[in-house]
């Protein structure tokens, strides 16, 4: 019973082992990227970056059908075009961050809709916007995985300088430290995975499995370190529980991983132990000192 | 001197540097922060060159102690000028206190100092530069007080110098930390987050890796606003110190009074210099009311400054 449940699914069919492999290497790389975007208030930049390489992949789609890696390869020129001049634009006038990526992105937007609607189907228009999880090819595997290794190691480098440009944003310039290269970098390792998550989950959602997680998880822990883990615990949970429903139900994958992750955001919104809902209904105690 | 507000105000007459000499003169070309820089280098803070004295190696300690020069230096936002033509020199090794009412431009000056704005004209020179940069003790709202750090990680980031993005601390590094901590008073503090420290104690943790930094050249942005007296008088005493080890400091400060006991030299700022010296020289009555008089306000339309290189 519990076999038919958890693992036949996986073990019957090849498509579903690639998904699980795919969504998990996904959530790997999108997971501390989430913690730290969240960490930083750009909730809601990632969003707008993950639509940023909608005119990239839709364009690989105008020249080569759909087929994975040249909109693979389109979106990331776009994403990292949009993220770095956005970047650039935000550090040299007078226009925030934030705006300046909502301009660029909506720019990308209304482009990359209108690149697709020289050419697609509406079925098209759905493969881009929801993804594509249970069809990833290897060349697609091999790049999710890359990301996610990459994401790692890069993280590992630079957590130092981020975590000092978040706390403290002038330190690193006055010290001679690595600001700007820290910052473009980081911008770098979003879009990578946001790529990522876009031939998972698509445009719409793969913000999705980079946002929740993290959102869960600073009810969790205290620490950067704790809650990188709990976001990575939720992102690789919520892919193998999404999965299986969307298996056993007969519902569309993509939503069924996000929805997944959005049930772990509402419990933890209850009963998360740091500042979770619940805790504030009982009676306090407090200590001496 | 004329009114601060119209522009040919500031008649800087660059005392001190004659009474120097020529050999002076030639230490003042190692570090420029000049208008216009080029685009990619806006956000480093310095441009660094090897001069002939720049022979810092290691942890402070060796060449000579920094000093700073202003040259017509004009900071501000848009067209609108919040340090105007200001010229003179600090001193290496002195102990400054930057004063002056609010908008007076004291900030701004700090932030040109450390690269954070570049100058609208003119240049501010700093010889002698630190190899580990600038130690820079910025106001509180600059810092993300809700990031899950630690105490203890976000002084031990004064060590940048010695152990970059990747290195780990070796245990003589984490007991210089801790020392760190002492020395401010945190002890046993080290582990807490820092969203659950008091304002107070947030200060004391900066301080502490100002110490950690060791760097010859100390900016303070109103290191004492919204401190108690005695943690006040203890971070007092620690700058106290720092001036004995003929480091260069600058302290943008409200408090009249301390700046008068504790601080030989005084810069009275109201967007350009009312006054700057010798501190009981800087602090009569008269200038405090001509700072005083300072108008904030500034118009869309006010006329172009046509005053051009002074130097």
């Amino acid at each position: 019973m519990l076999y038919d449940l958890l693992i036949s699914p996986f073990a019957e069919y090849a498509f579903m082992r690639r998904a699980l492999a795919g969504s998990v290497a996904v959530s790997i790389g999108a997971a501390p990227i989430g913690v730290i975007m969240m960490l930083r208030r750009m909730s809601l930049v990632g969003d707008a970056m993950a639509h940023a390489i909608l005119p990239g992949a839709a364009l690989g789609f105008l020249l080569f059908g759909l087929n994975l890696l040249p909109m693979t390869v389109g979106g990331v020129v776009a994403g990292l075009a949009v993220a770095l001049l956005a970047g650039v634009v935000a550090r040299n006038t007078i226009i925030r961050e934030d705006a300046s990526l909502a301009a660029f992105y909506l720019i990308s937007l209304a482009l990359g809709v209108l690149i697709i609607s020289l050419k697609g189907s509406a079925v098209d228009l759905m493969h881009v916007l929801f993804g594509t999880v249970l069809a990833l090819d290897d060349a697609a595997l091999v790049y999710l995985a890359g990301t996610a290794t990459v994401t790692s190691l890069a993280l590992a480098v630079m957590l130092r300088p981020l975590v000092a440009e978040c706390v403290d944003p002038g330190f690193l310039g006055v010290v001679g430290g690595p600001g700007t290269f820290v910052h473009l970098g980081f911008l770098v390792l979003s879009v990578l995975n946001l790529v990522a998550g876009f031939q998972a989950l698509g445009t719409l959602l793969a913000v999705g499995i980079m946002m929740l997680p993290a959102a869960s998880a600073r009810f969790w822990a205290h620490t950067l370190e704790g809650m990188i883990g709990v976001a990575l615990a939720v992102g690789i949970g919520s892919s193998l529980v999404g999965l299986l429903v969307s298996y056993h139900l007969s519902v569309a994958s993509g939503p069924a991983v996000t929805l997944s992750a959005g049930v772990v955001y509402l419990v933890s919104i209850l009963i998360g132990p740091v500042s979770g809902v619940m805790w504030s209904i009982l009676p306090k105690r407090h200590r001496t000192a | 001197m004329a009114t601060p507000f119209s522009c040919s105000s500031s008649k800087w007459d660059q005392r001190a540097i004659p009474e120097r000499g020529a050999a002076f003169f030639e230490r003042w070309q190692t570090t420029r922060i000049s208008n216009p820089r080029p685009l990619a280098e806006k956000s480093r803070s310095h441009d660094v060159f090897d001069g002939p004295f720049a022979t810092i190696s290691g942890r402070g300690g060796f060449g000579p102690v920094p000093g700073i020069r202003f040259r017509n230096l004009t900071l501000g936002y848009d067209d609108h000028p919040a340090v105007h033509h200001l010229e003179g020199e600090i001193a290496p090794g002195s102990l400054t206190a930057v004063i002056g009412p609010n908008g007076s431009g004291k900030s701004t000056l700090i932030k040109g100092i450390v690269g954070q704005l570049s100058p609208l004209e003119g240049l501010i020179e700093i010889s002698g530069p630190e190899r580990c940069g600038i130690a820079y003790l910025p106001q509180q709202a600059a810092i993300d007080r809700t990031f899950p750090i630690s105490v203890f990680d976000l002084v031990a980031l004064g060590l940048w110098c010695e152990i970059g993005s990747i290195r780990g601390l070796t245990a003589k590094q984490r007991g210089r930390v801790i020392e760190a901590l002492s020395a401010v008073g945190l002890d046993g503090l080290e582990r807490r987050p820092i969203t659950t420290l008091s304002g107070g104690q947030l200060q004391r943790a900066l301080f502490a890796r100002v110490l950690l930094q060791n760097s010859r050249l100390i900016l303070l942005d109103e290191p004492f606003t919204a401190i108690d007296a005695k943690t006040s008088a203890d971070l007092m005493a620690l700058i106290e110190r720092w001036h004995g080890e003929a480091r260069t400091i600058i302290a943008v400060l409200h408090d009249i009074e301390l700046v008068k006991e504790r601080f030989p030299q005084a810069m009275m700022l109201a967007r350009t210099t009312v006054a700057w010296g010798e501190t009981r020289e800087v602090l009569t009555a008269s200038n405090l009311l001509k700072a005083r008089a300072m108008s904030e306000s500034w118009t869309e339309d006010a006329p172009w400054c046509r005053r051009r290189g002074a130097t």
